[in-house]
């Protein structure tokens, strides 16, 4: 186990930057243990969510930003729920998320791929196309068994289609995404 | 007039950012002062003794005192000048501490400040009267209102000191809390063996009145003369006939009354005694199971009673007491846990208050002292303790830790191995405070001895599952979600304030938190007084307590009221309004608004005046700023006093 | 009852695939309520839990397209099946009060979204404008002798302070509804609980996992059936029951019905109306069976 110097290892603009981007305030947290309690995704988590929040709170970026538990994270509330300090866990997740991807952090890399596919698909079609979104995360992950066995269920419901809905603003809804990427490049 | 300014330092509390020596040197040049310093504690007995001899060298008239607020140090610096031979009056003091140097940075600006304020001080002094209390003779009676263990602390001694005392308990025995409990901690011995004969002693002694199923409907007075009207609730029994052999209870066939006393783990008769050791042990009917009293049918109870003691005709009775001082032991109540959905919200039988199972743990309690669960009556093997159930909690609005419920958690884990060998429990804790003599120690028996499982984290659901119930809870030591299949759970739920506990503040003219505990006269320094005159505190009605330190404050609330009742005379504050005769116009409009009916009418010469009644009125001055004329005005702070202040202050 | 209730009405991305039934059913009880509903005419995705993973204001802005148009409708309130749209729309909304924020969202607009109006479940509004006594009135067939659990998922009613809707711990909304259409509702204790969300495709041992415990619970209890009011849930414990089945090793055949479904069922709406058929674990035999019950029930009577 690695020992951790508390005062040299502390990044404050990592707190900072925490505190600004959710609006909540770590000190807030006595680590009671609660959201871990609740949490439905502990079992798949490599640093229970307390646990998360005790690393922000100590300033500990690296090893928060490098946690898989981010990406497992499906803000289901649970945490924010039942905060007896009425902290919002999940929005700290979700920026802590969004640290994670500015600075390269991917986890294990399937969820990830799994938005992403998801994001592209609305920027291209202005909705989700839900195969175009299968194809997409096969065709990245090289994961071609993916949900094989529902097509002989669900294909004859008729409730998948071939080709994307027709909207009239899936120009617009491209450009959301190219400004989007344009300010983020800033 | 020749004044004398002192300007403390308070060690570095002032002059860390207020220039003392520039305050004194500006004080100089005020009208009327001719003597000013600088002091480094003006309270301390060398402080005092400066004072004293400046008054005497410069033959001071008039003192101001510019240093920590009034509530802190002002009887002080009137004692001192009144020792130098000045009327205590001829004092003011500025407040230069709480109002300018603890609450800015900006040394000069605070001088300023400092400056002015103790401007205002010495110009008012300028318009300072002597004034002259008076003497009144006081009632030696004391109303004790609240029968747990700490009012009957305060009764017996008050009554052993030679006091009469008149108890007034709100349920139809006294006992409290306490009488609930099994055993105690941390020498867990048993809660009535120590308690039950206090009680015994109560309904004994020949100094004391119980009036037990009663409420206080009204108080009116002062400190040494309250008048209280206090309401006797009907319990439909003549409790002088009633000798309670219990026979009614027994035949009523009236079997599903709420049964509060067993914290409705079971039910009782519609005509009940609350428990065998019942001080007093009289019967009472709740009417609202009472098919007598609800259809006018049944009357079984009037028919085997012995004593013929039944009287369905009984109304609400009220009584006036007189007494000289009140001292409230009105407890806690428990927080409404039912809030927390996530441990069911009251839905899942087996999830119980600790109260609940203090009564189950009970050899007199509904089940023999046999631990069952309610939902199938079976013992339990796994029993989960949930600590900080309403306490240190923002999200329910209680954020105050309760304090006692660790050690009655452990107390509760000891005696369910006690009670079931084979069992297990299991704690759910955020940290264990057990500040006390002997009290770590107890709860570490509780582990090493007893071996319960202690965990370190909050229980986030419980949901049932078969016919277990599935305790999802964190251990943040090993860092991650854990679950018990428990077969009881039991919620350790914080106390609050009791129910009504803001009410009777209001008629008792006392202050509460926001969370309606009465608050202390001083958080150090006057722990059982308030700021009420005559009325004192004791036990969990001023915050959440255990036995011990319930018992500590009935004592000393007792000993508060003897030494109030050793002088036979009190001197009345004549801080307080007077109405000039000549100008009075007799519109009435200070006695309507006066909140202490201290204001009288009174015929002076065939017309109409008012008058002040000098013990009531508490110089609150809303009298003053009604009426239209200026004639009535609040000794001390007259209208002229206060705009000399306000010209001191205004003067470009 | 409000005989006026008219309202936007925003389908979500779901309603044009593994959903559809949920819209259809949506739709069609609405009509036989005399709910009004007019389609967000141009509506584009919400942006769902991929978008705000990403950023607020990509999430915000994407959602803040559709308040646009329904607030260029002349309408105050949307309406939505899904509570995955309902969450990003409300909290558009929400964020988009904060004047930074609003900033930051409207340059990634066309042109600045005009947010004001109120997004609702098509729950909520059944609950609350139109009344469960009302809806009582209305049943005409009803759902004797199912036995149904009820299943909210985790962001219907949370967090509370946006979602205004229901219990966060313990909502009765959909049990209510059961109720007043005639079945036996069972308390489900995990009503809550997270299914496994979106991650059915990326990690499908979660889902299975989380989905296998819901459906074992339901099975506990004695449910003969689920109802949910989410296309997640409904898509995870129906069309991914199969696979469950195979990782946990159980035998689950719980139908998991959309509460429009039922409801349309109770309100006398055909079966093919509510996109029964589109269902995989098929309700077939539990849908005859309740028939038979009323049958039987008419009969005596």
């Amino acid at each position: 186990m690695k020992v951790i110097n508390i005062n040299s290892s502390y990044d404050s603009d990592f707190v900072r930057e925490v505190e600004e981007e959710s609006g909540q305030k770590l000190n807030l947290c006595y680590q009671c243990g609660k959201c871990t309690a609740g949490c439905p995704y502990t079992d798949e988590y490599d640093i229970s969510v307390s646990q998360i929040m005790r690393l922000t709170q100590a300033g500990q970026k690296e090893k928060v930003l490098q946690s898989n538990s981010l990406w497992l994270c499906a803000t289901c509330e649970s945490c924010t729920s039942r905060c007896p300090n009425e902290i919002d866990v999940a929005l700290i997740m979700d920026v802590l998320r969004h640290m994670a991807r500015r600075e390269g952090y991917t986890g294990t890399g399937r969820v990830k791929t799994f938005w992403d596919s998801f994001l592209s698909s609305v920027e291209k079609n202005g909705r989700v196309f839900e195969v175009g979104l299968l194809v997409n995360y096969i065709s990245h992950t090289g994961r071609f068994w993916t949900d094989v066995d529902l097509g002989p269920k669900v294909l004859p419901k008729g409730k998948i289609h071939f080709k994307p809905t027709e909207m009239q603003g899936k120009k617009e809804v491209a450009k959301i995404f190219m400004r989007f990427n344009e300010e983020s490049a800033k | 007039m020749k004044i004398g300014v002192f300007v403390c330092h308070c060690g570095s509390n002032i002059e860390a950012t207020v220039d003392t020596a520039t305050v004194a040197a500006a004080a100089r040049e005020f009208p009327g002062v001719v003597f000013a310093t600088d002091t480094m504690y003006t309270c301390s007995e060398p402080g005092q003794d400066e004072i004293v001899d400046a008054i005497k060298e410069h033959n001071l008239d008039g003192i101001v005192v510019a240093s920590c607020s009034p509530r802190m140090h002002e009887q002080t610096f009137r004692r001192t000048v009144e020792r130098a031979g000045l009327n205590k009056y001829l004092f003011e003091m500025a407040n230069i501490r709480e109002h300018v140097s603890w609450i800015g940075k900006d040394r000069e600006a605070n001088t300023n400040k400092a400056v002015d304020l103790v401007r205002m001080a010495s110009e008012k002094l300028m318009n300072n009267q002597p004034l002259y209390p008076k003497k009144f003779t006081i009632n030696k009676r004391v109303l004790i209102i609240g029968g747990g263990v700490a009012g009957i602390q305060a009764a017996l001694d008050c009554a052993d000191g030679g006091l009469e005392v008149v108890m007034v308990e709100k349920t139809s025995t006294i006992g409290g809390k306490m009488a609930k409990l099994d055993k105690t901690f941390p020498t867990v011995d048993c809660s009535s063996c120590i308690l039950g004969p206090r009680m015994v002693d109560v309904a004994q002694h020949p100094n004391i009145t119980l009036y037990a199923f009663s409420e206080i409907e009204e108080i009116n007075g002062y400190v040494g003369n309250f008048e209280i009207k206090v309401k006797k609730k009907a319990t439909y029994v003549d409790w002088d006939a009633c000798t309670g052999c219990g026979i009614c209870m027994e035949k009523c066939p009236s079997k599903k009354a709420t049964d509060t006393f067993n914290e409705e783990i079971d039910f009782t008769k519609a005509i009940n005694i609350p428990f065998a050791q019942a001080i007093p042990k009289k019967a009472k009917i709740d009417p609202e199971f009472c098919t007598m009293l609800k259809k006018g049918k049944c009357g079984v109870c009037a028919k085997v009673c012995p004593s013929g003691c039944i009287d369905y005709e009984m109304k609400d009775e009220f009584i006036t007491e007189k007494v000289g001082a009140i001292v409230t032991a009105t407890g806690f109540d428990l927080f409404d846990w039912t809030v927390y959905e996530e441990y069911g919200g009251g839905r899942y039988p087996d999830v119980i208050t600790s109260l609940q199972y203090e009564r189950m743990l009970s050899a007199s309690g509904p089940t023999g002292g046999h631990i069952k669960r309610p939902s199938d009556g079976k013992e339990p093997k796994d029993v989960v303790f949930i600590q900080c159930v309403g306490s240190r909690d923002k999200s329910v609005g209680r954020p105050y830790c309760t304090g006692f419920c660790c050690m009655y958690t452990a107390k509760q884990a000891i005696l369910t191995k006690d009670h079931l060998p084979g069992s297990q429990s299991y704690v759910f804790y955020m940290d264990i405070r057990a500040a006390g003599k002997l009290y770590d120690e107890f709860t570490r028996r509780a582990m090493e001895e007893y071996d319960t499982n202690y965990i370190r984290g909050r229980v986030s659901m419980i949901y049932p599952k078969g016919d277990k119930l599935l305790v999802r809870g964190a251990d943040t030591l090993m860092g991650t979600q854990v679950e018990v299949d428990a077969d009881l759970v039991v919620l350790a739920v914080g106390a609050e304030a009791s129910k009504g506990a803001s009410k009777l503040a209001e008629k008792l003219r006392i202050s509460y938190d926001s969370y309606g505990f009465y608050m202390e006269g001083h958080p150090k320094l006057k722990p059982v007084e308030t700021n009420t005159a005559g009325v004192y505190l004791a036990g969990a009605c001023q915050g959440p307590k255990d036995i011990p330190s319930s018992v500590a404050q009935g004592s000393a609330a007792a000993a508060k009221v003897l030494g109030l009742f050793s002088k036979d005379q009190l001197e009345s504050d004549p801080q307080v309004s007077t109405v000039d005769i000549k100008r009075c116009i007799g519109c009435g409009k200070c006695i309507q608004t006066c909140p202490f009916g201290a204001i009288k009418e009174i015929d002076f010469r065939g017309m109409i005046k008012a008058n002040v009644i000098e013990t009531i009125c508490q110089g609150c001055g809303i009298c003053t700023s009604t009426c239209p004329q200026g004639a009535v005005q609040l000794q001390h702070s007259t209208d002229n006093q206060i705009l000399s202040e306000v010209n001191a202050l205004c003067q470009f | 009852m409000n005989t006026s209730l008219n309202y936007a009405y925003y389908p979500g991305c779901s309603s044009t695939g593994t959903s559809v039934e949920y819209d259809m059913s949506s739709r069609a009880i609405c009509a036989a309520l005399g709910i009004q509903l007019q389609d967000v005419p141009d509506w584009s995705c919400c942006g769902s839990t991929p978008a705000h993973t990403v950023d607020h204001s990509l999430s915000s802005a994407l959602s803040a397209r559709n308040l646009d148009q329904v607030a260029s409708m002349g309408l105050d309130s949307c309406i939505t099946p899904c509570p995955s749209c309902l969450a990003n729309l409300k909290t558009a909304k929400h964020k988009m009060q904060d004047e930074n924020f609003r900033d930051k969202v409207n340059k990634l607009l066309e042109k600045p979204a005009n947010t004001q109006v109120e997004t609702k479940s098509v729950l909520q509004i059944l609950v609350e404008d139109y009344g469960i006594e009302n809806i009582k009135k209305k049943v005409v067939k009803p759902l004797t002798g199912l036995v149904v659990g009820a299943y909210y998922g985790c962001i219907l009613n949370r967090p509370a302070e946006l979602m205004q809707f229901d219990s966060r711990e313990h909502p009765m909304a959909m049990d209510n509804i059961m109720e007043a259409l005639g079945a036996t509702v069972v308390p489900f204790p995990l009503k809550v609980e997270c299914c496994g969300a979106s991650f059915g495709i990326p990690r499908k041992d979660v889902v299975m996992r989380l989905s296998g415990k819901l459906l074992d619970t339901a099975q506990e209890i004695g449910a003969l059936a689920l109802v949910t009011a989410c296309p997640l849930c409904q898509m995870n414990l129906d069309m991914r029951q199969s696979q469950i089945n195979r990782a946990n090793g159980t035998k689950h055949n719980i139908p998991i019905f959309y509460f429009t479904q039922l409801l349309g069922l109770a309100l006398g709406l055909t079966e093919k109306e509510l996109g029964m058929d589109k269902l995989c674990v098929s309700p077939r035999t539990l849908l005859n069976s309740i028939a038979k019950e009323e049958q039987i029930k008419e009969k005596a009577a």
